[in-house]
C-alpha cells in the first residue's frame, strides 16, 4: 500500500467527512493547541490562587494586598538589579530541580535536596580551607566539583538504601536533611568556626580565588547562574540523549520490564539519586562561593542557608514538567516570587515568616493542579488520537484513488 | 561527670521523661499509621502537629483553659486534614510532596501568628501532673509510668484502641481493604474516598493533639518547636511495621534517646557543639532502624496510590 497524505491546504479537515468520528477534528485542532498552553496555564492558575490566600494572610496583617503585590512584582522583575537577584534566587531552585528531573523520571522522589545542599557546600567549603592559595582556574571549577561529589554523595546512601535494602526514599532523605544539617551546625561551631572572639556559626573568609566571578553588566549576577543552566542543559542531554537516561527512565516507567529486559534496577536507582544530589550540591558550592559574604554560614539555621531551595526545587522541576530545559523558566518565576516576597516582606513591614507560610501554600496549590494538568491533557490527546483516527480512515478513504492515479 | 548520670534517681527521671517526650511521637504516629493503613501517607504532619501546639499554647495562654486548648489544637488539626483530604483524594496530588507544602505553610503560619499574636515568647502554665492512686507510690516504677499529665495516659490508651479500630472493627476492615486493593474494596461497594477521608480527618487531628502534648508539656511556643518529631513521628511508623503496638514501642524507645540528650546537655556531660552531634542521633537511628525494619515487613500496597474508578 502506498503512503498517501492529505492535501496541505486541507488541513485535515475535508468540508464533507466520510466518517462520524472527524465531527470532532475541529474541536481537537483547536484543542491541540491548547495543549502547550494547557502545561502552563494550570499551574499559572494554581499559582494565582495560592496568591489570593496569600492576599488574605496579608489583610489579616492589616496590610493592602494590592501594595504587597505590587511590591512583590517590583522586587522581581523591576528593573536589571530585580532580575538579577531573581536570577541569583533562582540558580539553586534550577540546579535542585534538574536533579529532580532526574530522581523522579527515574522513579525516586527526593526530598533530600536540603541536606544534599549542606553536604556539597560542606564539601565544597572544607576544600577550599584546605587548599589556600591556588589560582583561581584550578580553585573553582574545583570547589564546583566537591560541592557536586559532597551531594552526590549524601544522595547515593538514601539510593543504596532504597536498592539494596528497601528504604524508603521519602523517609531516608528527610532524616538524611536533618543530620545535615545537625553536622553544619556542629562543623560551624568546632572545626570550620572562624577564629576569633566573636562565635558566631560562620567560617572564616574563603580564598578570594574561591570566588564565583561576577558577570559583565554591573549587577550582582555571578557565574553561578551560568552554571545552573549548563548543568539544566546537561540534565536534558543526560535523560533525553544518552543511554544512561534512558535507562533511568525506562527503570522510572516499568521497574519490572526494565529488570526483564536486563537493566540493572537497583543500581539505576543509586545513580539516579547520585546525580540528584550532584546537583543539589553543586548549588551548595555556589551559595556559599557566589555569596557576598564569601563564607559558609549557618547562623539563623540551616534553612536560612539553603534558603528551602531543596523543598521549593521540587516545585519548580514539577512546574517545569519534570524536564530540565523548562525548569528554566519555572525556576526564574519562583525565584521572583522569592525575592519579591522579600520586597514585600520590607515594604510592608509584615514578618518573613509570612513568605515561609506563602511558600507552602505556594507548593499545595501546585502540587494540587498537576493531576487537573495531566487530566486536561489526558483529555487532549483523547481528543488527539479521535483527529488522528479520523485523518488515518480520510487516508483509507482516499487510498483506493490515489492508488488509480498511480 | 557521667557518674553524675547513671545514678538512680537521674535514670528515673531520664525514663519518666523518655514518657513524656515519647507521647506527641505517640500521637502523631498512631494517626500517622492509620492513615497509611488506609493508603495514605501524610507527609504535612510536622506542619500540622506545629499548627495544633500554636492552637494549644495560644488558646492556654488567652483562656488559662487546658480542655479548651486541647479542643482547639484537635480541631485545627481537623481543619489541616479537610485541606489534605481535598488535596490528595480530590485532587490527586503527589503525596510524598504535597506534605511538604503543608509543612513548610505550618512552619511559616505559626509563627507569623507567633510574632504577631504573641511576640515576645511567654510560658504558660504546665498541664498538671495526675498521679494515679496506688500505682504512682510504687518506688521507681510509679516515678516513671503513673506521675504524667492526662494526656500521657490518653495517648497510652489510644495504643490499645487504634489496634482494636483496626482489626476489630468494620471500619477497621475497610480501612484495611482501601489501604490494600482499593480496587477490589470499590467493588465491594466500600467508598475508598470515603474511607480515606476519615482516615486523613483522624490522621491530622492526632497530629494537631501531637502537637498540644508537646507544647503544654514544654510550656512555650517558639518558631519551629517540634523540630523534625512529626517527621520522626512517620519514620516510626514504618519502625512499627503499621501495628500500634510497634509504633509505641518506637516512641518510647525515641523518646528515651531524646531524654538522654536533654539529660546529658542539662547535666554539661555534652555542650555545645557536641550537641549539635548528639541531635543527630534520634535521624541516624531512624534511618538503621528503617535499614532493619524495611528487609521484614511489607507496606500496604496501595501505599501513596491515587484511587481513581476511570483508571
Amino acid at each position: 500500500m502506498t503512503t498517501t497524505e492529505i492535501p496541505p491546504d486541507d488541513s485535515g479537515v475535508p468540508p464533507e467527512s466520510p466518517t462520524p468520528d472527524t465531527k470532532n477534528i475541529g474541536g481537537a485542532v483547536a484543542f491541540a493547541y491548547v495543549k502547550p498552553l494547557a502545561g502552563l496555564i494550570v499551574p499559572l492558575c494554581a499559582v494565582a490562587a495560592a496568591l489570593a490566600v496569600g492576599a488574605i494572610m496579608l489583610l489579616a496583617l492589616g496590610a493592602n494586598p494590592l501594595r504587597g503585590y505590587a511590591a512583590l512584582f517590583d522586587g522581581a522583575f523591576g528593573g536589571r538589579d530585580a532580575l538579577a537577584d531573581t536570577a541569583i534566587k533562582a540558580m539553586p531552585l534550577l540546579l535542585v530541580g534538574v536533579g529532580i528531573c532526574i530522581a523522579f523520571r527515574a522513579g525516586v522522589i527526593n526530598i533530600g535536596g536540603e541536606g544534599q545542599i549542606i553536604a556539597g557546600a560542606i564539601a565544597s567549603t572544607t576544600l577550599a580551607l584546605l587548599i589556600p592559595s591556588t589560582p583561581r582556574i584550578i580553585l573553582v571549577p574545583l570547589v564546583l566539583m566537591a560541592g557536586g561529589l559532597g551531594g552526590a554523595v549524601w544522595g547515593a546512601i538514601p539510593g543504596a538504601l532504597k536498592a539494596y535494602g528497601g528504604v524508603s526514599e521519602i523517609l531516608s532523605t528527610i532524616m538524611m536533611n536533618i543530620v545535615a544539617a545537625q553536622f553544619l551546625s556542629f562543623l560551624l561551631q568546632d572545626l570550620l568556626i572562624e577564629e576569633g572572639a566573636i562565635k558566631i556559626q560562620q567560617t572564616e573568609k574563603l580564598d578570594p580565588n574561591s570566588h564565583l566571578p561576577l558577570l559583565p553588566g554591573g549587577t550582582r549576577l555571578h557565574l553561578g547562574v551560568v552554571i545552573a543552566i549548563l548543568v539544566a542543559v546537561l540534565g536534558y542531554l543526560l535523560l533525553f540523549r544518552s543511554a544512561l537516561g534512558m535507562r533511568l527512565r525506562a527503570v522510572g516507567h516499568n521497574p519490572n520490564a526494565s529488570r526483564y529486559a536486563g537493566m540493572e534496577v537497583k543500581r539505576s536507582i543509586v545513580q539516579a539519586l547520585a546525580f540528584s544530589g550532584a546537583c543539589a550540591g553543586v548549588a551548595g558550592a555556589i551559595l556559599v562561593f557566589g555569596s557576598e559574604s564569601h563564607r559558609l554560614i549557618g547562623e539563623g539555621g540551616a534553612s536560612a542557608f539553603t534558603q528551602s531551595a531543596g523543598f521549593n526545587g521540587i516545585v519548580a522541576a514539577l512546574f517545569g514538567a519534570l524536564h530540565p530545559i523548562s525548569t528554566i523558566p519555572a525556576s526564574f518565576f519562583f525565584g521572583g516570587l522569592l525575592t519579591g516576597g522579600i520586597q514585600l516582606q520590607r515594604e510592608l513591614e509584615v514578618p518573613a515568616a509570612l513568605i515561609v507560610a506563602l511558600n507552602g501554600v505556594v507548593v499545595i496549590f501546585v502540587v494540587s493542579s498537576l493531576k487537573l494538568r495531566g487530566r486536561i491533557n489526558r483529555w487532549i490527546e483523547r481528543n488527539d488520537q479521535a483527529r488522528d483516527h479520523a485523518a488515518a480512515s480520510i487516508s483509507a478513504t482516499t487510498t483506493p484513488a490515489a492508488d488509480g492515479d498511480s | 561527670m557521667w557518674s553524675e548520670f547513671f545514678t538512680v534517681s537521674v535514670l528515673v527521671a531520664t525514663l519518666a521523661s523518655g514518657i513524656r517526650l515519647a507521647t506527641p511521637f505517640l500521637f502523631a504516629a498512631l494517626g500517622e499509621a492509620i492513615g497509611q493503613r488506609s493508603g495514605v501517607l501524610n507527609l504535612g504532619v510536622e506542619g500540622v502537629m506545629l499548627i495544633g501546639a500554636f492552637a494549644a499554647y495560644f488558646t492556654k495562654l488567652k483562656t488559662d483553659s487546658s480542655l479548651l486548648a486541647v479542643g482547639v489544637a484537635l480541631g485545627a488539626g481537623a481543619i489541616m486534614g479537610l485541606i489534605y483530604a481535598f488535596m490528595t483524594v480530590v485532587m490527586h496530588a503527589e503525596q510524598g510532596i504535597s506534605g511538604i507544602g503543608v509543612f513548610l505553610f505550618g512552619l511559616g503560619f505559626t509563627d507569623l501568628l507567633f510574632q504577631k499574636q504573641v511576640g515576645t515568647p511567654q510560658g504558660v502554665p504546665k498541664l498538671g501532673k495526675v498521679n494515679i492512686p496506688l500505682l504512682s507510690d510504687i518506688p521507681w516504677i510509679g516515678e516513671i509510668f503513673f506521675q504524667h499529665n492526662l494526656l500521657v495516659y490518653l495517648a497510652f490508651l489510644l495504643v490499645p484502641l487504634a489496634w482494636f479500630l483496626i482489626n476489630k472493627t468494620t471500619f477497621g476492615l475497610n480501612i484495611r481493604a482501601v489501604g490494600e486493593t482499593p480496587e477490589a474494596a470499590d467493588t465491594l461497594g466500600v467508598s475508598v474516598n470515603r474511607i480515606r477521608l476519615q482516615t486523613i480527618l483522624i490522621g491530622n487531628s492526632m497530629a494537631g493533639l501531637a502537637g498540644a502534648s508537646l507544647a503544654l508539656e514544654v510550656a512555650i511556643f517558639q518558631q519551629n518547636l517540634t523540630s523534625g518529631q512529626g517527621f520522626i513521628a512517620i519514620a516510626l511508623v514504618y519502625f512499627g511495621a503499621w501495628r500500634p503496638g510497634g509504633v509505641m514501642a518506637g516512641a518510647l524507645l525515641f523518646g528515651v534517646v531524646s531524654a538522654t540528650v536533654l539529660r546529658l546537655k542539662t547535666l554539661g556531660i555534652v555542650e555545645g557543639a557536641s550537641s549539635s552531634l548528639l541531635a543527630m542521633a534520634p535521624a541516624i537511628l531512624t534511618i538503621i532502624v528503617l535499614v532493619i525494619v524495611s528487609r521484614r515487613i511489607a507496606a500496604p500496597a496501595a501505599l501513596s496510590r491515587h484511587f481513581d474508578r476511570a483508571s
